[in-house]
C-alpha cells in the first residue's frame, strides 16, 4: 500500500506543493536562524578560539573573556609551579584607542603576547611576518582591523598610527575569526602592550597554559584552581562560559529562539492544516480502502509515509536553500553562519516532530472514520 | 438463481434479529427493527425500498463495517459479531467486494492501479496485482483504458472500473450500493449483466441495493425493506421461465 500512499500524495499536486513549501520554509527558517545564532555564539568566544591555547587562568570572579579582570603578575609563576603544567605565559588584553594619521580614532583590543614564544598568535598570516612584532614599535592587526579602520589603503603593512600617544607600526596582518563586538585586534608583545596602556597596579589579564603531554587538561585545570585560587578553565569551558554569559545578558537567545520557534510553529501549522485537509478531502477514498479491508494501522502507516516523504523532501530543499544563503552571506562576511551537524540533526528531529504531529491529526480522524461512510 | 433451489443452498449471509439505532434520547432513530434475512450462494438478491428505509444500513451491517445493536450476522459461516475489528477487516478484504454508488475510485491512481488496490491490500506484489488488474479490466471491456486516470474516463467507464475492482480478488460476497444510479440505461444494463454473471457462480452471491426498477429482472429475489423491516422477499420471474 506504500505505492498507493505515494501516488495519492503526489497525485494531489497542489496540496503536495503547499505541504512541501510549508515544510521547506520552516526548515530553511530554522536552519538559517539557527546557523546565524550559532555563528554569533562562536563569534562571542572568538577571543578564546583565536588564541588556540588549552588552559586559561583568570581572576576567580570572571564572567566572560571580554570582561577582563586583571590578576597579579605573580600568577604566571604560581601557575608554572603547579604539577602537570608544561608551560604558562602571560597575556595582556584590554581596550585602547588608536589614533590614525588621518586623525580618526578607533577603539581597538590590544593583545600582548609573551615575546619569547608568541604563544596565542593567530595561526594564519595574510600579509607580512608575525614574528616582526618583536621589532621596535611593531604591531600586527587582524583583518577586521583593516576593514574597520579605513580599509587596505589606510591600514596595511608599514602603516604607522598611535596607541595612547605612542607609535605603533603595522608589520603583519593576520587572519582570525571575527569577534562578536567586531572591535579590531592589535597584537604586540606583552612587554610593549603594558607600555602602551596607562599605568595600572595590575596589568596581567590572563595566564595561558598547557598541560604536560599525557596529563588530562581537565585535571591540570582543576589543580591550578585548587593550588592558586585563580579561575582556571579549559578553552572549551571558557568558551561555553562566555556563550552562557551572552545568552543570559543579551536578548540574542530570546530573539533567535523566538524566530526559530515561529519557524517550527508555522511549519507545524501549515503542514498540519494541509495534511488534515488532504485527509478530509480524501475521506471517502480512505473509507473505501477501509471497507475493502485496509486496517487502520495500514492507513496510519500510509499517512506517516506520506508525511515523512514530503517532510524529508522539504528537509533537503530547506537545508539546500539555507546553505546557499549561508554561502552567500559568509562570502560577504556580514553575517556569521555556521551550519553544524548538530543543528541539522536537531532540525531533522523538529521536522519529524512536525510530520508526526501533522500525520497524527489525520490518523486520529481516520481511526474514527466509519467505513460505512462509503455507502452514504 | 432461477435454476437453483435457494432453500437447498447454504446461506452465505445469515442475519437474524438485526436491530440498529442512531442517536440517543429524543433524537434516537431506530433504522433496522429486527431484520431476518438469508442470502444464498449462487444468487443475486435485490434490496429495494423507500429512501431512509434502512437499505444502506443493512448493507453496511452485512459488510461488517457498521456495528449493530442487537442480532447476529453470519457471513460464509463466520459470525461477524464475534470477530475483533482487525480480523473483521481482514475477513472483509478476503471475502467481500464492494461497488459504490459514487464509485470511490482513487483519483491519483490509473484505472489499472485502482483495480489492483484490493490485491495490494491482500499484500500481493505490485507487478502481479497490476497484471491481474489489467486482465480484469479486459473482462469489463476497458483494457484500452488501463492507464487512464478516473477523471479521463466517462461515468460508465468509471463504474466498470469500480466493478473490476470489486471482482479482482474474486470475492464470494459482492455488495453493491446503487450500482446503476449514475449510469444511463445501456451502461446500467451492461453492468448488471456482469453482476448477474458473478451472482450465478455457485460459490458466490451478490446483494444489490437499488431504486432502479429497470434492473429488477437481473435479480433472483427481491427483498422489500420498509421502515426498518423486511416486508416481503419474492423470487423474480426470469425471462423465459415465468
Amino acid at each position: 500500500m506504500n505505492y498507493v500512499a505515494l501516488k495519492m500524495l503526489f497525485g494531489d499536486r497542489a496540496k503536495y506543493l503547499m505541504l512541501l513549501c510549508g515544510l521547506t520554509f520552516s526548515v530553511m527558517l530554522i536552519v538559517q536562524q539557527g546557523s546565524i545564532f550559532w555563528g554569533l555564539m562562536i563569534w562571542s568566544q572568538s577571543s578564546i578560539s583565536n588564541l588556540n591555547v588549552p588552559i586559561w587562568v583568570t581572576d576567580p570572579g570572571i564572567a566572560q573573556v571580554d570582561e577582563v579582570k586583571p590578576i597579579a603578575d605573580t600568577a604566571v609563576d604560581r601557575v608554572r609551579s603547579v604539577p602537570g603544567v608544561d608551560w604558562a605565559v602571560p597575556l595582556y588584553k584590554g581596550l585602547l584607542r588608536a589614533r590614525l594619521s588621518n586623525g580618526e580614532y578607533h577603539q581597538i583590543t590590544l593583545a600582548g603576547l609573551e615575546s619569547s614564544t608568541l604563544i596565542g598568535r593567530p595561526a594564519e598570516v595574510l600579509e607580512g611576518r608575525f614574528e616582526d612584532i618583536l621589532q621596535p614599535d611593531a604591531v600586527a592587526l587582524d583583518q577586521w582591523a583593516v576593514e574597520r579602520m579605513g580599509g587596505p589603503d589606510v591600514m596595511k603593512v608599514g602603516t604607522i598610527f598611535e596607541l595612547n600617544d605612542k607609535l605603533a607600526r603595522v608589520v603583519a596582518i593576520a587572519k582570525t575569526q571575527k569577534s562578536f563586538t567586531n572591535i579590531p585586534v592589535v597584537y604586540t608583545t606583552y612587554e610593549r602592550a603594558i607600555r602602551y596602556v596607562p599605568r595600572e597596579r595590575r596589568t596581567l589579564s590572563y595566564v595561558l597554559a598547557k598541560p604536560k603531554d599525557g596529563v588530562p587538561v581537565e585535571e591540570v585545570t582543576r589543580r591550578i584552581h585548587e593550588q592558586t585560587g585563580l579561575g582556571a578553565f579549559t578553552a572549551e569551558e571558557f568558551g561555553w562560559k562566555t556563550i552562557g554569559w551572552v545568552l543570559k545578558n543579551t536578548g540574542i537567545g530570546i530573539n533567535f529562539g523566538t524566530t526559530i520557534l515561529l519557524g517550527f510553529i508555522v511549519g507545524m501549522a501549515i503542514a498540519g492544516q494541509t495534511f488534515y485537509l488532504f485527509t478530509v478531502e480524501n475521506l471517502r477514498q480512505f473509507g473505501a480502502l477501509k471497507a475493502m479491508g485496509t486496517s487502520t494501522s495500514t492507513l496510519a502507516r500510509m499517512i506517516l509515509l506520506q508525511a515523512f516523504t514530503v517532510g524529508l523532501t522539504g528537509y533537503g530543499v530547506g537545508i539546500g536553500l539555507a546553505t546557499v544563503f549561508g554561502f552567500l552571506t559568509a562570502q560577504s562576511g556580514g553575517l556569521p553562519f555556521i551550519e553544524t551537524w548538530q543543528l541539522l540533526l536537531l532540525v531533522l528531529v523538529a521536522l519529524l516532530a512536525i510530520c508526526t504531529f501533522s500525520a497524527s491529526i489525520s490518523i486520529i480522524k481516520l481511526a474514527r472514520l466509519e467505513a460505512a461512510i462509503v455507502f452514504r | 438463481m432461477s435454476m437453483i433451489d435457494s432453500q437447498a443452498q447454504p446461506a452465505a449471509v445469515h442475519a437474524r434479529g438485526i436491530v440498529k439505532s442512531f442517536g440517543t434520547g429524543d433524537t434516537k432513530v431506530t433504522v433496522l427493527r429486527g431484520i431476518d434475512l438469508d442470502i444464498y450462494l449462487g444468487e443475486m438478491l435485490l434490496l429495494v425500498g423507500e429512501s431512509g428505509g434502512g437499505k444502506t444500513t443493512l448493507l453496511s451491517a452485512i459488510a461488517g463495517i457498521l456495528d449493530i445493536d442487537d442480532g447476529d450476522i453470519d457471513v460464509l459461516g463466520v459470525p461477524l459479531g464475534e470477530l475483533p475489528a482487525g480480523k473483521r477487516t481482514t475477513f472483509r478484504g478476503q471475502t467481500m467486494g464492494f461497488i459504490y454508488q459514487q464509485f470511490n475510485l482513487l483519483p491519483a491512481l490509473t484505472a489499472a492501479e485502482n483495480v489492483a488496490v484490493p490485491l495490494l491490500i491482500q499484500k500481493i506484489g505490485l507487478p502481479e496485482a497490476l497484471r491481474r488488474a489489467r486482465a480484469m479490466l479486459d473482462r469489463v471491456g476497458l483494457s484500452d483504458r488501463a492507464e487512464f486516470l478516473p477523471k479521463n474516463l466517462s461515468v460508465g467507464q468509471q463504474q466498470r472500473v469500480a466493478v473490476a475492482r470489486a471482482l479482482v480478488n474474486e470475492p464470494r460476497l459482492l455488495i453493491c450500493d446503487e450500482p446503476t444510479a449514475a449510469l444511463d440505461g445501456p451502461n446500467g444494463q451492461k453492468i448488471m449483466e456482469l453482476l448477474r454473471e458473478v451472482g450465478r457462480s455457485p460459490d458466490r452471491c451478490v446483494v444489490v441495493v437499488t431504486h432502479d426498477s429497470r434492473i429488477f429482472h437481473f435479480g433472483d429475489r427481491l427483498a422489500r425493506l420498509t421502515d426498518g423491516r423486511i416486508v416481503s422477499i419474492e423470487p423474480i420471474a426470469q425471462e423465459g421461465t415465468a
